[in-house]
């Protein structure tokens, strides 16, 4: 079937088989292949991007869900001069990785939960993040990050 | 992964639907959310050859009051319940359960009326109804039939929705006191209970204690007894058959029910 879907503000058009997920559509049709495919059980959150501004796991929504609807991806967050999203910054100020494979799931779940709660208290990042794994086990300075980018944004 | 094939189908109305679901025939499932069908497509745990989107009919997603009733669309998503404050007021115990479903992700995709017509003994919504006495609403071929949450849940995978069946609206009676509670275990956060509880008022109802959720009928007869709710807690295993899987053996849960009831139940007469 024909499926359009806004990524990152940009229309991009494909005739795909019905059962093409969202997350091969992100990476093979428009070619941004920041969202992962890591457990493909909607376990770790590596596939999560916005789906109309909400995070979802690109890997439990069919492309077909997803027509005429906009998605955005971590390579959607940056400014147009490649301003880094304050979420990204907070990531790199706080070293909030460790091996990357999580980062753009973790990054797109953040910026997901910000908007929801944009002064989460640390238990409610911890809780925001329930959906997304990090093997590395990484977790305390992507709290913090996020704690960070969430008192950057507010101030 | 990515499941086997099969036609997608979009539908524009509640109209449009049905009379695609009685086209597509018994090959033919409705897709909501997609969080309790697609992981299982993707196993080929289920294959159906026609699915019929109904992620569209915004109609169907909402939360309002009926005169004694609270009425939810069966599309309203486990997200937008933990974020209703007409539940938040008049029925926490729905809120609550929402908003511990799953994970911020799965929560803005899966839907209510999704995890009820998927009926897996080991969801969290299908026990909060029994708890509430909800009355599930489907709309068919012949028109709008109610149909009790006791009569709902037949077994496991199964409800007592006929092929081309839609569930359209949840409607609960405002409860009649404010004593409720939901407890549920898992070992990772994400994961669905090994068991749960949900309390309202003197029903209890139990999460994964069988192949359907159930109702501890011997817990609600010792309280209406007049039993105290730590010895009314330890029937709570009383006519029921847990399964035996990975996270736990039939003994292990009937535990947990005794033990997960008892806080239940203190933390409902807290509130009351």
């Amino acid at each position: 079937m024909k499926v359009s879907v806004t990524v990152n503000g940009n229309p991009v058009t494909a005739e795909v088989p019905d059962r093409t997920l969202l997350v091969h559509f992100v990476r093979d049709e428009a070619g941004l292949t920041a969202s992962n495919v890591g457990c493909d059980t909607s376990s770790c959150g590596a596939c999560t991007v916005l789906l109309d501004g909400q995070s979802v796991k690109s890997c439990t929504v069919l492309a077909a869900q997803a027509d005429g609807r906009a998605v955005t991806t971590a390579e959607g967050l940056a400014g147009p001069d490649g301003e880094l999203h304050p979420v990204q910054q907070a990531f790199r100020a706080e070293h909030g990785l460790q091996c990357g494979f999580c980062t753009p799931g973790m990054v797109m779940a953040a910026v997901s939960l910000l908007a929801e709660n944009p002064s989460p208290t640390e238990d409610e990042v911890r809780l925001g993040l329930e959906g997304n794994l990090c093997r590395c086990t990484g977790y305390h300075n992507i709290v913090r990050a996020i704690l960070a980018a969430s008192k950057e944004r507010v101030s | 992964m990515i499941p086997a094939e099969f036609t997608y189908q979009r539908a524009g109305s509640v109209d449009e639907a049905l009379a695609l679901a009685a086209d597509g025939g018994d090959d033919a499932k409705f897709l909501a959310g997609g969080h309790s069908l697609l992981p299982l497509m993707k196993l080929r745990l289920a294959v159906p050859e026609v699915l019929i989107d109904i992620g569209r009919l915004s109609e169907l997603s909402y939360v309002r009051a009926d005169n004694g009733t609270i009425a939810v669309g069966a599309l309203t998503s486990y997200h937008d319940l933990a974020q209703s404050s007409l539940l938040a007021s008049e029925l926490p115990l729905l809120a609550q359960a929402a908003s511990q479903v799953g994970d911020p992700q799965v929560r803005h995709r899966g839907t209510i009326g999704g995890s009820l017509a998927h009926a897996d003994p080991a969801a969290d919504l299908p026990a909060v109804v029994l708890a509430l006495d909800a009355v599930l609403a489907a709309r068919g071929p012949s028109g709008e039939r109610e149909i009790a949450a006791a009569d709902f849940f037949q077994g496991l995978f199964e409800s007592a929705l006929e092929p081309g069946e839609l569930l359209t609206e949840i409607r609960i009676p405002r409860p009649a006191g404010a004593g409720w509670s939901f407890q549920k275990f898992t070992k990772r956060a994400i994961d669905w209970a090994i068991v749960g509880v949900a309390v309202q008022d003197r029903r209890v109802a139990l999460v994964n204690m069988g192949q359907q959720p159930v109702r501890a009928s011997a817990v609600e007869q010792a309280l209406a007894g007049g039993a105290m709710p730590r010895d009314a807690a330890a029937f709570a295993a009383e006519g029921t058959s847990p399964p035996d899987d990975l996270n736990g053996d039939a003994r292990y849960r009937a535990h947990l029910a005794r033990v997960l009831t008892a806080r239940a139940l203190d933390e409902a007469a807290s509130r009351g």
